[in-house]
């Protein structure tokens, strides 16, 4: 068995070395040069000597923890009013239903809808407020970036509700706490490895919508994600860009281990 | 209860919010008006300027033939992985295997797209004949929908009973045999699901494709997105209806297949109650 083992093994271990570990190698390797093919640090000198990366940055990180933190909000109730419902996975399977949906379609549909002819400005007319610049704005891309990250912070903390063990509400409240207390000191802790999960599913994506920022922010936000765009595909620079990817790929880590679930420590 | 039900109420909302854009484009592709703006006239024209655009249908070909073809090789390679994995006896190496199996999962595509850019240029310039294009895609669609493939397989593995293999051994089977006669039937709802998130993966991605896709080949996504930032044209509307029916349609598919695993697995714990029951 252990040969033909081997055998079968060999496609995927390829994969393994050549899409895996090899790229991730080779963006560190790349933001080692300059324009002109030269070995030098001269990325990482002007990420950290001029304040503009650095700003960026900041900037992009409080926009991933603004987005976060609004969807964590509307996300949590959402998935604990769920499980209450009677047909949960049916309700579950609309609320995964519009991740199949393309993000660039729901983009494209918040053009629409912000427009300077779009119905909410039809609808700010129609109040007396008058028409607003929406599209392109930090406004609109917060908005879009939460609506698109929803389904994928509500997913996990419906899981973690889930897989709690209902009779620890029962005997929460038979020692005489009240809901507020059940929740406070039951529910919410035990969900929490669900919401460590969605925060790392909204805030790692978060850093790098390019896509968003172009079409939606008008690029008046300017992420990790577009900074690296910009470096590779337009101003053809791969060595800045590398450089700022692997400054993403260690945000990417820190969040990970914030977010890390701690399970093997506890059990042992 | 007797209270106003404002957690149906707040429920409702978050759906009104979560479809409401979705909708707000199916309803402006019947729209003669050419904006979406002002609902002027219901019309087909839209979906008619859609089928007779023959560079956007042979887009939407292309994108569905990437999507088939990769996702039958990432489950194949997949499924494949996931067995070396859960054969690999050794706990850390398995570990590893698995952590680094997941790194495509959750590093953003941004990294994946431009690390892919990197590699596919220094693989074209080793071979003259190679450059972005089909194959560049094509190849970094494999790749990233490898990792999902395995995480569909590996807890049908850990289901399987492994005696089964050793009595296909002891009753003459040889490796090839056990592996077509006994493991894949077994492991065929996670292979199933597999291929079904490795199509959509396929299908919903952008930033990889845009970053590695030369100028020769375009999917869907790329060609909406060149087509948004010149602004709104109702086809994109009419497009994105006939892709949502699809997806539709996708969905409702891979839900009854999964609900036939887990009323499977149901009466499969029923039973092994049963049996102990009777102990």
């Amino acid at each position: 068995m252990t040969k033909i083992r081997r055998l079968y093994a060999i496609p995927y271990m390829f994969w393994l070395v050549l899409f895996v570990i090899a790229p991730v190698l080779m963006i560190v390797y790349q933001s080692f040069f300059d324009m002109n093919g030269q070995f030098s640090l001269i990325n990482y000198q002007s990420y950290f000597a001029s304040g503009k990366y650095l700003t960026m940055t900041l900037n992009s990180v409080w926009y991933a923890f603004l987005i976060t933190v609004i969807t964590l909000l509307i996300s949590y109730p959402t998935a604990y009013f769920l499980t209450k419902l009677k047909h949960k996975d049916l309700w579950l399977l609309l609320i995964i239903l519009p991740t199949w949906v393309n993000l660039l379609l729901k983009a494209y549909a918040f053009i629409g809808i912000f427009g300077i002819n779009g119905s909410i400005n039809s609808f700010l007319t129609f109040t007396g407020i008058g028409p607003q610049q929406i599209l392109f704005t930090d406004f609109s891309f917060l908005v879009v970036a939460t609506y698109i990250e929803l389904p994928f912070m509500i997913m996990p903390i419906y899981n973690a509700l889930e897989e709690m063990n209902p009779s620890l509400i029962s005997a929460s409240r038979d020692l005489g706490a009240n809901s507020f207390e059940t929740f406070r000191r039951v529910v919410f802790p035990l969900s929490l490895n669900g919401v460590k999960s969605g925060v790392q599913a909204v805030f790692i994506p978060s850093l790098s919508l390019f896509m968003l920022t172009r079409l939606i922010g008008g690029n008046r936000v300017i992420t990790l994600g577009t900074a690296i765009e910009q470096h590779f595909l337009v101003t053809q620079n791969w060595g800045m860009g590398s450089t700022i990817g692997v400054v993403l790929i260690i945000a990417m880590f820190v969040v990970m281990i914030l977010t890390g679930e701690k399970k093997k420590g506890g059990k042992k | 209860m007797k209270k106003f039900p404002w957690s149906r109420l707040y429920l409702a909302l978050v759906f009104v919010l979560l479809y409401a854009p979705i909708f707000y484009l199916i309803f402006y592709s019947f729209n003669d008006g050419g904006t979406m703006n002002s609902f002027t006239g219901f019309t087909w024209d839209n979906y008619t300027a859609v089928f007779e655009d023959s560079r956007l249908l042979i887009i939407v070909l292309n994108t569905f033939m990437l999507a088939f073809l990769s996702a039958l090789a990432a489950t194949a390679i997949g499924t494949f992985g996931a067995m070396a994995i859960y054969y690999t006896k050794q706990r850390s190496t398995r570990n590893t295997l698995l952590s680094l199996n997941n790194i495509l999962l959750v590093s953003p595509d941004v990294i994946i797209g431009a690390s892919f850019l990197i590699f596919f240029t220094m693989i074209g310039s080793l071979f003259r004949n190679f450059s972005l294009g089909f194959m560049s895609v094509l190849l970094s669609h494999i790749a990233f929908s490898i990792p999902i493939v395995v995480l569909m397989v590996l807890p049908k593995l850990h289901e399987m009973n492994d005696s089964m293999v050793d009595a296909a051994r002891d009753l003459g089977a040889n490796n090839f045999q056990v592996v077509k006669n006994i493991i894949l039937p077994f492991l065929s709802p996670g292979i199933i699901a597999g291929y079904f998130m490795a199509f959509t993966y396929s299908l919903d991605d952008f930033a990889v494709t845009f970053f590695v896709t030369g100028n020769g080949f375009s999917t869907l996504s790329v060609e909406i997105y060149s087509r948004a930032r010149q602004g709104i044209s109702l086809e994109i509307n009419a497009l994105s209806t006939l892709v949502f029916l699809f997806s539709m349609i996708l969905v409702v598919g891979y839900y009854f297949i999964s609900k036939e695993n887990v009323s499977r697995r149901v009466r499969k714990n029923r039973k092994k109650r049963e049996v102990t029951d009777l102990q």
